[in-house]
């Protein structure tokens, strides 16, 4: 489980985000932490801190979407395995990653929404036929079922030897 | 004493098991130095056994960009430069303490009793030499600016100014470690420190002769302005002419050209930060081509924190928190001296001149700009980070431009 001080530290850390003094976060007060506005992919990431449709988060649904990245220890690997997955699961992590490409949540990440993550990443330094090409060449690698789309199951086949628990995980110093 | 306090706090909380909160100066989260293309490529290894040295496209790069945007929401180099720094151990002042619990009688007499000291002692013996300092800035200085110019007026000008910055001193318990003196800015020459507060002049100014730079202000800040340049020639600038570039810099040069002139004082930052780290520095006082003295001020937060979060307290609203602390502790250092070599540009100098101050405060030295406290980011940074990463997903030679 999460330690008190970390709780304490990432409440602390809120309030000084939340600049309307409101007890939750729009997405103006993500935008204005430099180091997330300059990152290509800093809207999609702010998006996934807000539910369908709405525009703040309170703190219980920020501590939510960052318990996706807690590491995952030894001993929750050997827990009861009836309970509800947590969330910072080794296919929890992979199914944030994967809303990160699937804009329209229809469970398959299309052409188009592969390339406008591409899009988001590269900026203007790359022709938009190499692109489709970079796109397409994926889709195909990736495709199992003909449909030319990726299904959460492709994704996870994809990337079964990527080292997910830590590389989407962030260590507290404390 | 203030040790004690805090273990007193730290005791009294595990008693009653109520949640400490403790500050963390060095950040929260465990953060690898390593750039762009090397997490990546970490990826990348970790999930194939293609070549890595061709360039292309994974679906798992999008790892590094997410979690690269979590770190900073949890914790980022910027935001957190714009407020006070948090204490490790408590000095007895309310604004400090993030617990704000009733944990013992006796800490809560002691810190009653400081109040009584600071309010109703120090406060108002802090008031009147502030008053006396000023009053005697305004008049000394404007009765030097009768007399005709030459040695005898400079001399007095000097030691009038001297001499109020000095009560100004005293009027915030000022305690400060001069180091390397014979360092000092000398004539014709800039000298540059990186800004905390505008305590920062007052404390350089006590201990030197320096021509001051700023936009001229109404009010009381205006009365002393107009006093001053009286006196010796100060470089005051209307606010229009703020904006104007080359007329700020072509006064500069005019000014350094004149040897018979004081050394001018800038804070290149441009803005108060908190003394944890220093933020760029604006090119301008670098592109003049005068020597640079660079300056190092650091402040030991225990006794008093000096930065002013201009954002959260008025100028007279942060006076009174000043001289309602326990004191003002600071360090300055002097560094030699150095000018534009003929290969390095503008902003590699002010860089450099930075660095060196950095290390001698033992601050971060950091590129971001200060004037993000009130200003959004510059597209820029963002195009770096999208060309440094297109390079990895179709190499240098492909074509690049979009059709």
């Amino acid at each position: 489980a999460v330690s008190h001080s970390q709780i304490t530290r990432l409440y602390s850390r809120f309030t000084s985000l939340d600049k309307g003094e409101n007890g939750t976060l729009s997405r103006e007060d993500f935008q204005r932490i430099p180091e997330l506005a300059i990152n290509p992919l800093g809207d999609r990431i702010i998006n996934a801190f807000f539910p369908e449709g709405e525009d703040q988060v309170n703190f219980r649904g920020f501590m939510r979407t960052l318990a996706h990245f807690r590491p995952i220890e030894d001993n929750e690997k050997s827990k009861d395995q009836n309970g509800p997955e947590p969330l910072n699961s080794r296919s929890n992590k992979l199914h944030f990653a994967f809303r990160l490409y699937d804009l329209d949540k229809d469970d398959k990440i299309s052409r188009d929404e592969l390339l406008q993550v591409l899009r988001m990443m590269v900026g203007v330094n790359i022709s938009d036929e190499q692109l489709g090409s970079i796109a397409d060449r994926t889709i195909q690698e990736a495709d199992q079922d003909g449909d030319s789309a990726i299904s959460f199951a492709e994704f996870v086949k994809v990337l079964e030897k990527v080292d997910v628990e830590q590389k989407m995980s962030i260590r507290f110093l404390h | 004493l203030l040790q004690w306090a805090t273990l007193r706090i730290e005791r009294g909380a595990k008693e009653k098991n109520h949640p400490l909160y403790k500050p963390y100066v060095n950040g929260i989260i465990a953060k690898e130095p390593t750039s762009l293309e090397e997490e990546i490529k970490e990826i990348r290894r970790s999930g194939s056994g293609k070549a890595l040295d061709t360039p292309e496209f994974e679906l798992s790069d999008i790892f590094y960009f997410c979690r690269k945007g979590i770190e900073t929401i949890m914790d980022d180099e910027v935001t957190k430069r714009f407020s006070a720094e948090e204490l490790e151990s408590w000095n007895l002042l309310s604004r400090t303490n993030y617990n704000f619990q009733y944990i013992s009688l006796r800490l809560t007499v002691l810190w009653g009793l400081g109040v009584l000291i600071r309010y109703c002692f120090l406060l108002p013996l802090r008031i009147a030499l502030a008053f006396t300092g000023i009053s005697l800035l305004v008049t000394g200085t404007t009765v030097v600016g009768y007399l005709p110019n030459g040695r005898c007026k400079e001399f007095l000008s000097k030691h009038v100014h001297l001499m109020c910055y000095r009560i100004c001193v005293r009027a915030l318990t000022a305690i400060i470690t001069y180091h390397d003196r014979e360092n000092r800015p000398r004539n014709g020459g800039i000298c540059v420190a990186n800004h905390t507060s505008p305590i920062d002049v007052i404390i350089l100014a006590s201990d030197g002769y320096y021509a001051m730079v700023g936009q001229i202000h109404g009010g009381l800040m205006g009365v002393i302005q107009r006093a001053m340049v009286k006196a010796c020639p100060h470089v005051w600038f209307e606010r229009s002419e703020v904006k104007d570039r080359h007329l700020v810099a072509k006064r500069l040069t005019e000014h350094v050209q004149d040897k018979s002139k004081l050394p001018i004082l800038i804070f290149p930052e441009g803005t108060c930060i908190n003394n944890t780290s220093v933020m760029m520095f604006k090119k301008g006082s670098f592109e003049i081509g005068a020597t640079v003295y660079p300056v190092a001020i650091k402040y030991d937060p225990q006794f008093g924190d000096a930065f002013w979060n201009s954002s959260k307290y008025g100028m007279v609203t942060y006076l009174l928190r000043m001289m309602t602390s326990w004191a003002i502790v600071c360090s300055v250092w002097y560094l030699p001296p150095m000018t534009r070599q003929p290969e390095e540009d503008a902003v590699q100098f002010a860089n450099r001149v930075k660095s060196a101050i950095a290390r001698q405060g033992g601050l971060v030295d950091l590129l971001w700009d200060g004037g993000l406290k009130r200003e959004k980011v510059k597209d820029t940074f963002k195009e770096e980070q999208q060309k440094l990463y297109s390079k990895m997903i179709v190499g240098n030679h492909e074509d690049r431009s979009r059709s």
